[in-house]
């Protein structure tokens, strides 16, 4: 049931987005993987999701923001749907805690991608404007430290801030593009900082690619 | 508003049809025979063309097979993934967004709807009056002042060319002249036939005998010898369907010279915007072809030309030819 709506909602998406996909040094592949993107709406999960080809969208799992996505027809789409692992922001936890939830959001990443599954995360944390990609939140660094045999593959989403911008709830059908970038290819002594530096230019490169 | 699919239209999408089956054995034998890959990919392209024409021609035969409603919900369609195109192609911002979704949801399905009303009146006013004011209000009241007038400007233009413009070719089932009623269809299907092999045989002659470049800063495809051998055909052939039409056949060459020379007009004019933004085409849902505003560009400036000479000499002043 889940797999149909999901296919269902995708559909939509993809029919109001009209999305042309380019895969540049990459090729879609069942192996494990984290696509992480740039964050301009809401609609950008099920978007990314959708030009996945079929074998692989029932193993991929976007990460989601729990304080937006848990409740009512949002946790219906996000986690019904789409098996969405919803994880707490850091910039909603109380100074204090954010370690140990880290730790924790951390764990639910690890389990939730379990051997087979592949994720579609947003480094940025929450939604720009379109016209930069914002700075990057170290989850994802912490993410590819525990799991460096995952390939870390940059997409970039032009337009899906046209169609759904933050703070509008209607849409306007504009023609977006994801753009798929070759996997990151991190040194083994990579540091937190050089890790997210070379994502974040990583996601950038696709703009104009 | 209402038709009757004849014989006479049978005939002619039959006839359609035999041009496509004649065009796909050529580009077969072509391709097997080219050599070069500069000719490769001109081939490959006239074969993708071919292609899409199938798809296009099943599609517009589908919705004519189902009446009036059929086409003015293909039409409508098309609007709004012409507008689609259009919008993505030039550069809106974040406080356009609500204007923009009036002009899609409901500026786009009530042009349709009063013409299928047959509401002349509203039909020809409601994007040119009510569009036109709604447009720079709508946006005031989003408060940006930023590139204000250049805003409004460019939504207007998009609501006229991709909608009100593309609206009045199924708004010829409208018409209701003398002598000639419930076979308005056979208009739609004259206007479409003409415009569309305008276009196409400026391609097949630019191709092979262009070389002198009309506009050669807006589209370096578009040459004397294209321009000159496309309309001469379809004005022939636009000519020799005047069987199908209300006019005798020196007025069917008369309308097909104005709709192919539209045509062109318009396929120039959108070419450059295309070539103000950087692009080649619209978009690339039309294999072959690019998007489909690159498609009905020439229906965009031919069909409202095309309906009010209908409408002035054909129904209002119909003494003209009797």
């Amino acid at each position: 049931m889940s797999a149909v709506s999901a296919s269902i909602i995708a559909a939509c998406a993809r029919g109001l987005a009209g999305p042309s996909v380019r895969w540049v040094n990459c090729r879609p592949s069942s192996r494990q993987r984290v696509y992480f993107a740039n964050h301009t709406s809401h609609l950008d999960f099920v978007v990314l999701w959708s030009v996945l080809p079929r074998r692989l969208r029932e193993k991929t799992r976007p990460v989601a923001a729990k304080d937006y996505w848990n409740s009512g027809i949002r946790k219906r789409i996000a986690v019904n749907a789409f098996h969405a692992v919803l994880v707490e922001r850091g910039s909603k936890i109380a100074e204090g805690d954010r370690m140990a939830a880290a730790r924790h959001t951390l764990d639910m990443l690890l389990e939730a991608m379990g051997e087979k599954n592949s994720l579609i995360v947003f480094p940025e944390g929450t939604r720009g404007n379109g016209l930069q990609v914002g700075p990057f939140k170290s989850g994802i660094y912490y993410l590819w430290s525990k799991r460096p045999d995952v390939q870390f593959v940059p997409v970039y989403l032009s337009n899906l801030n046209r169609i759904l911008p933050k703070g509008e709830f209607l849409p306007v059908p504009v023609i977006s593009r994801v753009t798929f970038g070759g996997p990151l290819r991190p040194d083994a002594n990579e540091t937190k900082d050089s890790f997210l530096a070379k994502a974040h230019e990583a996601v950038c490169a696709l703009r104009d690619a | 508003m209402s038709f009757k699919l004849d014989h006479q239209m049978f005939l002619v999408l039959n006839v359609v049809i035999g041009g496509l089956v004649v065009a796909s054995f050529i580009g077969f034998v072509l391709s097997r025979r080219v050599k070069s890959d500069d000719g490769r990919g001109t081939i490959d392209n006239l074969n993708a063309r071919i292609r899409a024409w199938w798809i296009m021609i099943g599609i517009f035969a589908i919705s004519f097979m189902i009446g009036p409603a059929g086409s003015m919900l293909l039409f409508a369609f098309v609007s709004l993934l012409a507008l689609r195109e259009y919008v993505s192609l030039i550069s809106t911002t974040r406080a356009d967004h609500r204007t923009l979704f009036w002009s899609f949801f409901v500026f786009t399905p009530l042009q349709y709807w009063f013409w299928y009303e047959g509401w002349y009146g509203l039909a020809i006013i409601l994007i040119p009056v009510y569009a036109f004011l709604f447009v720079p209000i709508r946006l005031a009241l989003a408060g940006e002042t930023t590139g204000f007038l250049d805003r409004a400007a460019r939504i207007q233009w998009g609501l006229m060319v991709c909608v009100y413009c593309i609206s009045y070719a199924p708004a010829l089932l409208t018409l209701n002249i003398y002598g000639y009623q419930r076979q308005d269809a056979k208009l739609l299907l004259f206007l479409v036939i003409v415009v569309q092999l305008s276009d196409v045989f400026q391609y097949i002659w630019g191709k092979m005998l262009g070389k002198r470049k009309i506009a050669p800063a807006i589209s370096p495809n578009k040459t004397w010898e294209g321009f000159i051998g496309g309309v001469a055909t379809a004005v022939a052939l636009g000519t020799a369907l005047w069987w199908m039409t209300p006019f005798p056949p020196l007025v069917a060459l008369g309308m097909s010279l104005a709709l192919a020379l539209m045509g062109f007009a318009g396929g120039l004019t959108m070419s450059a915007i295309k070539r103000d933004r950087g692009v080649k085409d619209f978009g690339s849902t039309i294999e072959g072809h690019g998007g489909i505003l690159d498609r009905m560009d020439s229906i965009c400036f031919s069909a409202p030309l095309f309906f009010h000479l209908m409408r002035w000499f054909f129904v209002t002043h119909t003494s003209w030819f009797r």
